[in-house]
């Protein structure tokens, strides 16, 4: 108890359980996906109808298959986050527990996928 | 306990009682459009799965997702993204402290949704 001070004592105490780590998460995730989203949706949208070795070729390529990954990590990041404030908004109790546990696990796994799928492609 | 009334205390008013307005409108739908684009990240990610496993399996995700019902999700969902994108650059902004003035917050919340548009019909001629 010692070491014990009053800005220990406060620290999670508030309704939220914490600072502002979830606000300033939000805030630089967005940041990068101003800058993934226009690029991703460029390089990716003309292969959503290109045949199966065009796709093999296209993301075997470096930028490809980086800015696919990066995509993929940051937007099931920031989406994870963003139906967390949802579901905290309007579901009550131990469900809003269940539902935002079910949202982060579907979040990463949605990520492994993709990004499992990717490296298949790319190696 | 102090909380006896817990769960039964009134509610401050929120969208039930007030009247549509466009400020409250385009923040609702940065939520909407945020949250509804998973259905077509998870539809990416099972092309992706596809295209790793192989040829056949890749021509179905081909064909559901180039299907006038594909397209439709991707199209919707490509709005919607360049949404989020305006509205997300919108809350940027006011991150600054600007922009909260109402003539000013109405005049951001035309630009998002013009914008938009605007650059779902660029995308949709560009790719």
């Amino acid at each position: 108890m010692a070491f014990m001070t009053d800005r220990k004592r406060a620290n999670g105490m508030g309704s939220a359980k914490e600072g502002t780590h979830h606000f300033w998460s939000m805030t630089v995730s967005s940041i990068a996906l101003a800058i993934l989203m226009p690029l991703f949706i460029f390089n990716f949208g003309p292969m959503l109808d290109e045949s199966y070795a065009d796709v093999q070729a296209h993301f075997a390529r470096p930028y490809p298959a980086i800015l696919t990954g990066l995509t993929l990590i940051v937007a099931f990041t920031h989406f994870k986050m963003g139906a967390q404030t949802m579901i905290e908004d309007y579901v009550k109790g131990g469900a809003r527990k269940i539902t935002i546990i079910a949202v982060s696990l579907l979040s990463y796994a949605a990520m492994a996928t993709g990004l499992f799928a990717l490296a298949s492609i790319a190696l | 306990m102090a909380d006896v009334n817990r769960g039964k205390r009134p509610l401050s008013p929120h969208l039930t009682i007030y009247r549509p307005q466009l400020t409250s409108m385009t923040s609702i739908f940065t939520r909407i459009t945020g949250n509804a684009m998973l259905l077509a990240a998870l539809m990416i990610v099972w092309w992706l799965l596809a295209a790793a496993t192989g040829p056949g399996y890749y021509d179905l995700a081909r064909t559901v997702i180039t299907s006038w019902f594909g397209s439709l999700i991707m199209i919707l969902s490509l709005w919607a993204l360049w949404y989020h994108f305006c509205a997300g650059l919108r809350h940027l902004y006011w991150d600054t402290g600007r922009g909260f003035e109402i003539k000013q917050a109405e005049r951001l919340g035309i630009m998002v949704i013009a914008g938009s548009f605007i650059l779902t019909v660029l995308t949709l001629i560009l790719i």
